[in-house]
């Protein structure tokens, strides 16, 4: 919809099979667990070697519906991830609506009592 | 080898059957760049659900989003999706929205202007409608206002 507006858009994705179903216009894939799109935690120098290897991809994707896909691996000694991402008992198990609420209120409270300082 | 999400999102869903996918056939829409990439404005959003300081957090078939501001760092951060493991997305947001290497990036010349806000919003909105005829209108006009050049899309 943004590109039929008129400005050029860029989707990451960490699931090929959705984003060939969905098929975007231009389409960058990192075989990552999903929820590490642009890199692992507390690792800088490979997220910032993600996005820019990513954002490449509006200057070399020519044919609408291009997927390209980079040759980061996350970890070369143990593919078990593969098995288990996103499968059965994978999500932990949503809260009650109670503890979800207590949660939200003390996430809030700590930038509410901050504020002005 | 890419793992297959869409039967596993099927099992993970399946009483909440039927799930239908978004499949679209069509040659997708196409806009060319206007210029080189290092002297355009790039904006970014992401659906992992990022929150910034007491912005309210998603609920369920949430279409809504949030603004958040470029120069957020990772005390003012929070994540609120229930769609995948927000474990490491919680310790560092830049798993799933790169704010950090934008601002770099944007620093070292590799964009033009990092766009200021970002945008963010929770992925798990099973109406695809919803998204389609809110968010996107919304999002679409927003940037358009904001003269962004190029759009950065993170799902998460």
């Amino acid at each position: 919809m943004v590109e039929a507006a008129g400005i050029p858009t860029l989707c990451m994705t960490s699931a090929l099979d959705i984003t060939r179903a969905v098929n975007p216009p231009r389409a960058v894939f990192v075989n990552f667990p999903l929820g590490h799109q642009t890199g692992k935690p507390h690792q800088p120098e490979l997220q910032r070697s993600i996005v820019r290897d990513a954002l490449g991809a509006f200057e070399t994707i020519a044919r609408p519906g291009t997927i390209i896909e980079l040759p980061y691996v996350w970890d070369a000694n143990d593919r078990r991830w593969e098995e288990t991402d996103y499968t059965a008992n994978f999500l932990p198990p949503r809260p009650v609506k109670e503890d979800a609420d207590t949660v939200e209120a003390e996430r809030r409270a700590r930038f509410t009592a901050s504020a002005g300082k | 080898m890419p793992v297959d999400y869409i039967p596993r999102t099927r099992e993970l869903y399946n009483a909440y059957s039927p799930y239908r996918w978004v499949e679209n056939h069509d040659t997708p829409p196409w806009t060319p760049l206007k210029q080189p990439l290092a002297e355009s404005k790039l904006a970014l959003i992401g659906s992992g659900g990022v929150l910034y300081r007491d912005q309210p957090r998603f609920h369920r078939e949430d279409a809504s989003y949030r603004r958040i501001p470029r120069d957020a760092v990772q005390a003012d951060l929070g994540v609120w999706h229930f769609g995948y493991r927000t474990t490491d997305a919680e310790a560092d947001h830049n798993c799933v929205f790169p704010l950090t290497p934008l601002r770099e990036l944007a620093a070292a010349g590799v964009i033009g202007e990092f766009a200021d806000p970002a945008y963010s919003f929770m992925g798990g909105v099973y109406s695809a409608r919803k998204v389609r005829e809110e968010l996107a209108p919304q999002i679409a006009d927003e940037l358009k206002r904001a003269h962004v050049d190029v759009f950065f899309l993170v799902p998460a």
